[in-house]
């Protein structure tokens, strides 16, 4: 395949899996990676490396939005970001001693976890009870803007927390993917934040994240300017126009389908994956 | 009162200022990765790809001192990983910020948590850990 084909046919995918990928929230590293590896055979390591690429540059984009509304808690960001940062950084570096195939079928596994977990009703778990010690020394608790109106909220079983950003970070690390889900359940479910304060936060702490895994693989070869172009060109530009359609569309049949292609592509990166140890 | 109102305004300008950091910094190294990305189609149009074996020694600019070298050669390939490590620092430039508006706010606890997280990145760019 020519460079100038490869190059076009690389920004259409990268731009429909970062438009669907906002729009269902799954993310654009998790889309890109299996049409990379699947549709043009290309070795899952470069995909990864071009991947973490575009993770930067989305969360960043709607990071600086949503940083301005201040809702972010960037207290609880860069007090989590010292978990992220070390699971990434480790995860990296066992990604370079992974075989290709164990890769796969690692991924394989969280993609079909996302997707499960997209579709999951979201349950509100918010409490003021703000006992917990660690979040008092921390000064984690904190409150939101919603319509005019301040939210309170309080953080709870901030160890927990922790420990689930140390493998959420680890996971992007090694996959080269935001894992958000991973860290939505961290602090929604563990950490009982407000949807709002989650996702958002989860969204500034990813470029942190990200970054550090990228040095890694930057230095490992993994970032090939030819696949890295137009996978972050076209996952940067596909985001932006999903994030702006997002808010009046609704998004509830798409998520379904999505969440059955997404599993299929799954099962086929695991079943080559098995296949080629 | 007064004095709390202050404050939150001083939060408010900081969350602004931070904004436009991360957003200055996605829009000034895509635009770099694009006019790289231009540049190297043009120059290598009729070549063959080929990504379906890992060959980590083939790589070309694996290291910043590879790609500052690679800018003064005015290759694409090396402009657009350029951009690329721009896009990297994004995020690392947003810790350094906060760190100051931390320090601002005399909240001494997190601006220790902004240099650990620093130091952290600092041991990922120290190459000789990937090798």
């Amino acid at each position: 395949m020519s460079v100038l084909l490869f190059t076009i046919i690389v920004l259409l995918g990268a731009f429909l899996a970062g438009l669907l990928g906002s729009l269902t929230g799954l993310g654009g590293g998790v889309i890109i990676i299996p049409l990379l590896t699947l549709a043009l055979g290309v070795d899952i390591h470069y995909a990864i490396g071009a991947s973490i690429v575009s993770v930067i540059a989305t969360s960043s984009g709607s990071a600086a939005a949503y940083v301005k509304e201040g809702i972010t808690n960037i207290r609880i960001g860069m007090f989590l970001e010292i978990a992220t940062t070390v699971g990434a950084i480790s995860g990296a570096i066992v990604a370079v001693y992974l075989n290709a195939n164990y890769i796969a079928i690692i991924f394989g596994c969280i993609l079909i976890f996302s997707a499960i977990m997209t579709l999951k009703k979201k349950v509100d778990h918010t409490t003021l009870d703000n006992t917990d010690k660690w979040a008092k020394f921390f000064k984690l608790n904190s409150s939101y803007p919603d319509k005019g109106v301040d939210h309170a909220y309080a953080v709870k079983n901030v160890p927990g927390g922790f420990a689930m950003m140390l493998f959420a970070g680890t996971l992007s690390g090694l996959l080269g993917i935001g894992s958000g889900a991973l860290k939505v359940i961290a602090m929604d479910n563990i950490m009982r934040l407000p949807f709002k304060v989650s996702t958002t936060t989860s969204n500034f702490m990813m470029g942190v994240t990200a970054a550090a895994s990228a040095i890694v693989y930057l230095h490992r070869g993994q970032i090939d300017p030819g696949i890295a172009m137009p996978v972050c060109i076209g996952v940067l530009t596909g985001a932006s126009i999903g994030s702006k359609v997002l808010l009046r569309t609704k998004t509830d049949k798409l998520k379904i389908v999505f969440a059955v292609v997404v599993t299929f592509l799954a099962l086929q990166m695991i079943y080559k994956g098995i296949s080629g140890l | 009162m007064s004095a709390l109102k202050k404050e939150n305004i001083n939060d408010k300008d900081i969350q602004v200022i931070l904004g436009t950091l991360l957003r200055a910094g996605v829009i000034i190294s895509m635009s770099i990765v694009l006019i790289g990305g231009v540049i190297f189609l043009i120059h290598n149009n009729g070549v063959i790809t080929d990504y379906k074996v890992f060959k980590p020694e083939l790589s070309k600019f694996s290291s910043i001192a590879a790609i500052f070298k690679g800018i003064a050669t005015f290759h694409g390939d090396a402009i657009v990983q350029f951009g690329i490590l721009m896009l990297i620092f994004t995020p690392i430039a947003r810790i350094i910020f906060a760190i100051f508006s931390f320090f601002i706010e005399r909240d001494y606890l997190y601006v220790l948590i902004g240099f650990i997280i620093l130091a952290i990145i600092a041991i990922s760019l120290n190459g000789g850990l990937a090798h």
